[in-house]
């Protein structure tokens, strides 16, 4: 997967070939989505994750033209399309359930939009040609949908949306009525011809993987409100809040207070042992921070880590805890433990299987040192 | 072995069983058309064909047997006489007419109130879909009669028209194909609404936005996604109207006049006015052969062609 966008960070920046001003939704004195604020690059792929009801598909509704924002303005490419009916957008969707036309052929239902525009016949079949080969589907011109294949007909929707050729693609749960496996086919796919087209998008999904796999930026939504917009590696890596690092992957929460305060590093008190951090934070001392740690950062092994093994010798003695292996299970490509620490916690660690053939063996039942780096460490001081 | 063995018939028996239950339920209402449709039809088609003693009273057999010689005598004089008189074919003209006026005027009133109804909130369509039935709760025939109250020269209508100096003379409205195609849509509409909302109400509406979101403005997306997926109940309930009004007979007897001439009527005549049997029969028949098989082959193609899953 070629990711052709330059890196919105990178550049400090965002353009604003989409532009959602202060934009809300209330129904009945509810607040679906709550005075939101974004800019989305061209070319882009964007997605709104976040669980059921926290105002994503509220927001795609309104991109799309289904719901009109109670305040608020969008704009598209410089254009005021708060407004404008749905039908004179240059905007398109794929909905979860496709909403194929049942009583229209493949090649008919790509053809829709076309004929709407009013383009001439010779032109429509070209275009439909075109995006039938797209999506690789040719040869199913003739047929109706209901004698599709569930991915058969998610691509029908995508040639249908594509076919008018939108400045922005609206994708609602793209992949989310396919079964596993054909998803992760179909994930690399869909980007790979969105990319190859062109098209900025934006997509709605509650699978956080979807998401970080497809989108070249978050926005995790909660309650109408984004808790934190950022690439991929940003939002899992740096969490902004509690909830997003327990929303997105496996995290390892702890609860402490600051002990140490330093420009260049912190030190935190949990029950389970104190946390070198290498990095300073805003705060104040025996202020009350949440520490949360990813279970693939932390290092099992029998033996308390030597001094050697640490990355920073400050480190030594620190980021570290010992407690006794409560449960194994094996994935595979990694192994899952759950480890009960001395302060009777219970933490996630996973740990990749690269070797065919372990060396050190850990069993349950057997006592153990969990350790971490000081930069591995996500300090959540609100 | 033993565990197969009875698995085995055990699957036998539950296999037979459930046939039989099958078979009975739609061996009875299949039993009951036979025995009450299928049959009488014979007997009706059986008088048309058949020649009279020489009385005129006594249908003769079909078939006799004398002599060694087998006999058919199949008489066709009451077909021919159907094809010479211009009374026949002016009233099974007439009678598609109207049927055919009244399926549209029911499809035109009746699909925008199906709409409606379909789109209304979840909860006020019991108490529509009930209102559309509540004329089933009083008699058909004191409906169709009240209407006289109403058209006649002496109705209501006329009355408040007069009273209000709209109009100084009567309007001629009842005994006209006027007060007869009123009294059809008045009856047969709810027939139209039932089968259309039916189809409405199960609509993805999803369809709906992805058609405005494809450049449709709602008028075209009605045009295009919705009228196409109402196919079939508008379909069921043009049937629904438009085969019982072919054969009516009520309503034009109490609504109609001299212009309305309807095969009911005509039916009604000559069994029971000219008492000729065997002519009434072969009206019966022939009614039944020009109208209803067309149709049945029309409907046989449609559920074949239009079988849209997934609506």
């Amino acid at each position: 997967m070629v990711r052709t966008v330059a890196n919105s960070t990178d550049r400090g920046e965002v353009s604003q070939f989409v532009k959602i001003d202060r934009l809300s939704k209330h129904f009945d004195e509810v607040a679906a989505v709550d005075n939101v604020s974004l800019n989305i690059e061209k070319g882009e792929i964007f997605a709104l994750l976040g669980s059921s009801g926290c105002g994503k598909s509220t927001l795609l509704r309104m991109l799309a033209g289904f719901e009109l924002p109670t305040s608020g303005n969008m704009y598209l490419d410089g254009e005021d399309i708060a407004n404008m009916p749905p039908y004179e957008r240059h905007i398109n969707m794929m909905f979860q359930s496709y909403a194929l036309f049942p009583h229209l052929t493949v090649w008919e239902n790509v053809a829709f939009g076309l004929k709407r525009d009013g383009m001439p016949k010779d032109q429509i079949a070209e275009r439909v040609e075109s995006m039938l080969g797209i999506v690789k589907l040719i040869p199913y011109a003739k047929r109706k949908p209901h004698q599709l294949s569930g991915g058969q007909q998610q691509r029908v929707a995508l040639a249908r949306c594509l076919a008018k050729s939108p400045k922005l693609l609206l994708l609602d749960e793209p992949l989310g009525a396919l079964d596993r496996k054909l998803r992760e086919e179909t994930q690399f796919e869909l980007v790979n011809i969105i990319k190859n087209v062109g098209v900025t998008c934006v997509m709605v999904t509650h699978d956080q993987e979807e998401a970080m796999i497809m989108a070249d930026r978050i926005a995790v939504m909660q309650e109408g409100r984004f808790l934190q917009v950022g690439h991929p590696r940003e939002i899992y890596e740096t969490p902004s809040c509690l909830f997003v690092a327990d929303f997105i992957g496996d995290v390892n929460l702890f609860n402490g207070k600051l002990e140490i305060d330093e420009p260049d590093h912190v030190v935190i008190a949990t029950p389970e042992c104190r946390h070198f951090v290498n990095h300073g934070i805003t705060g104040t001392i025996d202020m009350q921070v949440h520490i949360a740690l990813r279970p693939e950062k932390i290092c099992l092994q029998k033996h308390e880590p030597t001094i050697e093994q640490r990355q920073y010798p400050a480190e030594h003695g620190h980021n570290c805890a010992r407690g006794t292996i409560e449960g194994i299970a094996y994935f595979g490509k990694f192994t899952l433990f759950h480890v009960r620490l001395d302060s009777g916690k219970t933490i996630k660690v996973s740990r990749e299987n690269a070797a065919r053939h372990e060396e050190t063996q850990l069993e349950r039942g057997q006592q153990v040192y969990a350790w971490w780096d000081g930069s591995d460490v996500v300090v959540l001081t609100n | 072995m033993n565990i197969a063995k009875n698995i085995g018939t055990n699957g036998i028996r539950r296999f037979f069983t459930r046939n039989w239950g099958r078979r009975t339920v739609i061996g009875i209402p299949y039993g009951f058309l036979i025995l009450f449709f299928s049959v009488p039809f014979l007997v009706v088609l059986k008088i048309s064909v058949s020649s009279t003693d020489a009385l005129g009273i006594y249908f003769q057999d079909l078939a006799s047997y004398a002599d060694g010689i087998l006999q058919f005598k199949i008489k066709l004089s009451n077909y021919i006489f159907l094809t010479t008189d211009p009374l026949y074919i002016e009233t099974y003209w007439s009678s598609v007419k109207f049927a055919g006026i009244n399926t549209l005027i029911c499809l035109i009133l009746g699909y925008p109130f199906a709409y409606f109804m379909a789109r209304s909130p979840a909860r006020m369509r019991p108490a529509l879909l009930m209102m559309v039935s509540l004329p089933f709760w009083t008699s058909y025939l004191l409906r169709v009669y009240a209407w006289k109250g109403l058209l006649d020269d002496n109705g209501v209508i006329n009355n408040i028209l007069i009273w209000l100096h709209v109009i100084h003379d009567p309007i001629k409205m009842m005994y006209t194909g006027f007060s007869m195609t009123i009294g059809m849509v008045y009856t047969y509409i709810p027939f139209m609404i039932l089968p259309v909302y039916a189809t409405l109400v199960k609509m993805d509406l999803r369809l709906l936005e992805a058609a405005k979101d494809l450049g449709a403005t709602p008028w075209k997306a009605f045009w295009l996604v919705t009228v196409p997926l109402s196919k079939n109940g508008i379909v069921a309930g043009s049937m629904l109207v438009f085969i019982p009004s072919v054969g009516e007979y009520v309503i034009p007897e109490l609504l109609g006049g001299p212009s309305t001439l309807m095969i009911g009527r005509v039916l009604w005549d000559e069994f029971f006015s000219n008492n000729d049997w065997a002519m009434a029969s072969a009206v019966a028949v022939s009614m039944v052969v020009l109208i209803l098989v067309p149709l049945a082959i029309f409907n046989k193609y449609q559920a074949d062609s239009g079988s849209v899953r997934g609506i």
